[in-house]
C-alpha cells in the first residue's frame, strides 16, 4: 500500500496498472451487459412495440 | 344566492382559456409535460430489456449510498470515522459509493454515446448529463480534501499550486479544510443530487430513446 504503484508504458500511453485494471473491467463489464440475455418479465414489457 | 365555493371557484378558474392564476399555468403545465404515467410507467418499450439500461440506475443507486453514508458521516465527524470500526466502515462505504457512482456514470456515459441518447429532442438530457459528470468531479475532490489525513494534506499541498496558478487560489483555498468541507457536504451535494433530479425527469418526459435501427416504439 505504501509503495508506488507500478506503471504501463507503451509508445505514448502512461498509466498506473490499477487505474488500467479499473479500466479494463470497465470495458469487459460493457461487453458482458451487451450479450448477456436480459430477464423479461411476463407483465413488464410493452410487447405492442415488438 | 349563495357565494361559489373554492372548489366551484376553482373549476371555474380551470375553465378559463388564459388564467392568471400561476399555480393553476404550473400545474397544467406539469400535467401536460409530465403525466403520472410517464413519471411511474409499469411498461417498459421491449428494447429497454437489456443490461445496458441497468448502468444509469446503479449509478442512482450508488448516488443514494453516497449521501446516506456521507449524513453519517457529517454527523459523527472526522475523530470518530477515523478512531472507531464503526466509523471506518461508513469511511469506507462512502468511499467506494463514489468509486462505484463513477464507474457506472462512465458505463452509463458510454453506453448513451453509443446508442446517440441525445436523438428525438433529447439533446437536453444529454447536456445535462456531461454536466452532472463534470460538477460530480469537485464533490469528488473536495471529499478527498476533507479526509483529515496525510492523503489529504498531500493533495491540498500539490493541488494549491494548480489553483493559485489558474487564479482561483483567492476563492477556492484548498488549503483551507472548512471552506473545502462546507463545499463538500452541503453546497455540491446539493447541486449534483438536483441535476441529477432534473436529469431522471428529462428521461422519464421523453421516455428512453429507441434504437437508431428501431422500427415504432411507444415513445418517440
Amino acid at each position: 500500500m505504501d509503495t508506488p504503484a507500478q506503471y504501463f508504458h507503451w509508445g505514448f500511453i502512461l498509466i498506473s496498472v490499477p487505474n488500467l485494471i479499473v479500466i479494463g473491467g470497465m470495458v469487459v463489464l460493457f461487453a458482458i451487459a451487451l450479450i448477456a440475455p436480459f430477464p423479461h418479465g411476463s407483465e413488464g414489457d410493452d410487447v405492442s412495440t415488438k | 344566492m349563495s357565494a361559489p365555493s373554492s372548489v366551484e371557484q376553482a373549476s371555474a378558474a380551470a375553465t378559463t382559456p388564459a388564467s392568471r392564476s400561476w399555480t393553476l399555468r404550473l400545474r397544467q403545465s406539469i400535467e401536460r409535460h409530465l403525466p403520472m404515467d410517464h413519471l411511474l410507467p409499469d411498461r417498459q418499450p421491449y428494447y429497454v430489456g437489456s443490461w445496458v439500461y441497468v448502468f444509469g440506475v446503479i449509478t442512482i443507486a450508488a448516488l443514494a449510498w453516497v449521501i446516506v453514508s456521507g449524513v453519517v458521516l457529517s454527523f459523527m465527524g472526522p475523530q470518530w470515522w477515523h478512531d472507531s470500526r464503526v466509523g471506518r466502515f461508513f469511511n469506507s462505504l462512502h468511499f467506494w459509493s463514489v468509486q462505484l457512482f463513477f464507474i457506472f456514470m462512465v458505463l452509463h456515459l458510454w453506453g448513451q454515446y453509443f446508442m446517440a441518447g441525445w436523438r428525438h429532442g433529447r439533446a437536453a438530457t444529454w447536456m445535462i448529463g456531461v454536466v452532472i459528470f463534470g460538477v460530480s468531479v469537485l464533490p469528488a475532490f473536495t471529499g478527498y480534501l476533507s479526509q483529515q489525513n496525510f492523503d489529504a494534506q498531500f493533495i491540498a499541498l500539490n493541488a494549491k499550486d494548480a489553483m493559485n496558478g489558474a487564479g482561483a487560489g483567492a476563492f477556492f483555498d484548498v488549503l483551507n479544510f472548512g471552506q473545502m468541507y462546507g463545499l463538500h457536504v452541503m453546497l455540491l451535494p446539493i447541486g449534483v443530487t438536483f441535476l441529477v433530479v432534473v436529469h431522471l425527469v428529462m428521461v422519464r418526459t421523453r421516455g428512453v430513446v429507441k434504437p437508431i435501427d428501431a422500427e415504432g416504439g411507444t415513445r418517440s
